[in-house]
């Protein structure tokens, strides 16, 4: 349970591109968090409202894109989800696979009101 | 509506400090470990039965992660070598800057292997890079051949398995080539050694690797 880390990290992050005085305008901060990144969307969107719960922050939506787990497998040629972690190719069973998705954990941008930016 | 572009990590903070931790280790030329498992899988067992064994071969210094309490450190610590404990005080895993910390309190000087025990938990810790050579995840028979497949992370992260407590399999519902084969499903290179802290099985084939791997000096 290390989603409240994972939120003040991002916290972080959009203090680095809105300054403070622009905080409230922010509507929305999109994340992709992958399959096998050990972080469950629910809990990190309840955390994200925790935290900045009575801040400029306050009423800014955390939009996770939750990204599956994928595989390429060099053996059968072939593209597939397979369940999360495993490095065995769901077609063929062969261990000659890469991970095309499912670790991400990356801020994607931020959306600002530009009703509210204007007020500032 | 305006959009700003972001594309960044969200531990990305984590992972500059590991960096720079990697580099200081380098600069020490020290092997470090990240050591991770489930609680009560055995690490602090395994740790001392290591510098038992070691404790004349190779000079060691611990750094250990708990939630609450020095119990850890002071175990090792009997063992007259550099220890040092770093309280999280309810968090669940180690980041790089704790380990940061802990490493000024360390005496490094003559220290060839660094063993970094991690709180036992097997989800977070797997996303924290701590500046580690490698991560080594301990599973106990105890825990059922099943483990790795519940938590891939981490056993996909690690490059190291010790599976623990082997002198138990007798006793209880867990096959050994089961679990070691469900390790391999996520990790196919994973080195894996089999172990008892009580009746010393498998220690030194552990240990013989680790002082093979803390004495090869990185090509420069």
């Amino acid at each position: 349970m290390h989603e409240l880390s994972i939120a003040q990290s991002i916290v972080d992050i959009v203090g680095q591109y809105v300054p403070p005085e622009q905080a409230a305008a922010v509507r929305t901060v999109n994340v992709r968090v992958g399959a096998l990144a050990g972080i469950v969307p629910e809990s990190l969107t309840f955390c994200f409202t925790a935290i900045t719960a009575g801040t400029p922050l306050a009423h800014a939506e955390l939009a996770v894109d939750f990204i599956p787990y994928r595989v390429s497998c060099a053996a059968c040629l072939t593209t597939s989800p397979a369940e999360p972690g495993l490095a065995l190719c769901p077609h063929c069973g062969s261990a000659e696979t890469t991970v095309l998705s499912g670790t991400e954990l990356q801020v994607v941008d931020i959306e600002l009101n530009s009703i509210a930016t204007e007020h500032v | 509506m305006s959009v700003i572009t972001v594309e960044r990590k969200i531990l990305e903070k984590n992972d500059e400090v590991a960096r720079q931790n990697r580099e200081l280790f380098a600069n020490h030329d020290l092997f470090v470990l990240n050591l991770v498992s489930s609680p009560g899988a055995g690490k602090t067992t395994l740790l001392e039965r290591t510098i038992e064994s070691l404790k004349s071969t190779i000079k060691i210094a611990v750094i250990e992660g708990d939630v609450q309490t020095d119990l850890d450190a002071r175990r090792v610590a009997k063992y007259n070598i550099p220890a040092v404990q770093i309280l999280t005080r309810g968090g669940c895993h180690l980041e790089a800057h704790l380990v940061r910390e802990a490493v000024t309190n360390l005496d490094l000087r003559g220290v060839e292997l660094l063993i970094i025990e991690n709180v036992g938990n097997l989800v977070c810790p797997s996303n924290y890079d701590l500046g580690e050579e490698m991560k080594v995840v301990v599973a106990s028979t105890t825990e059922g051949e099943d483990k790795p497949l519940k938590y891939p992370a981490m056993f996909r992260n690690a490059s190291v398995l010790i599976i623990n407590k082997i002198d138990l399999l007798p006793y209880i519902n867990c096959s050994l080539t089961a679990l070691r084969d469900n390790a391999l499903k996520i990790n196919p290179s994973l080195t894996v050694f089999e172990t008892s802290c009580t009746s010393g099985a498998g220690i030194g084939a552990w240990c013989d690797w680790l002082v093979e791997h803390a004495r090869r000096k990185p090509a420069s």
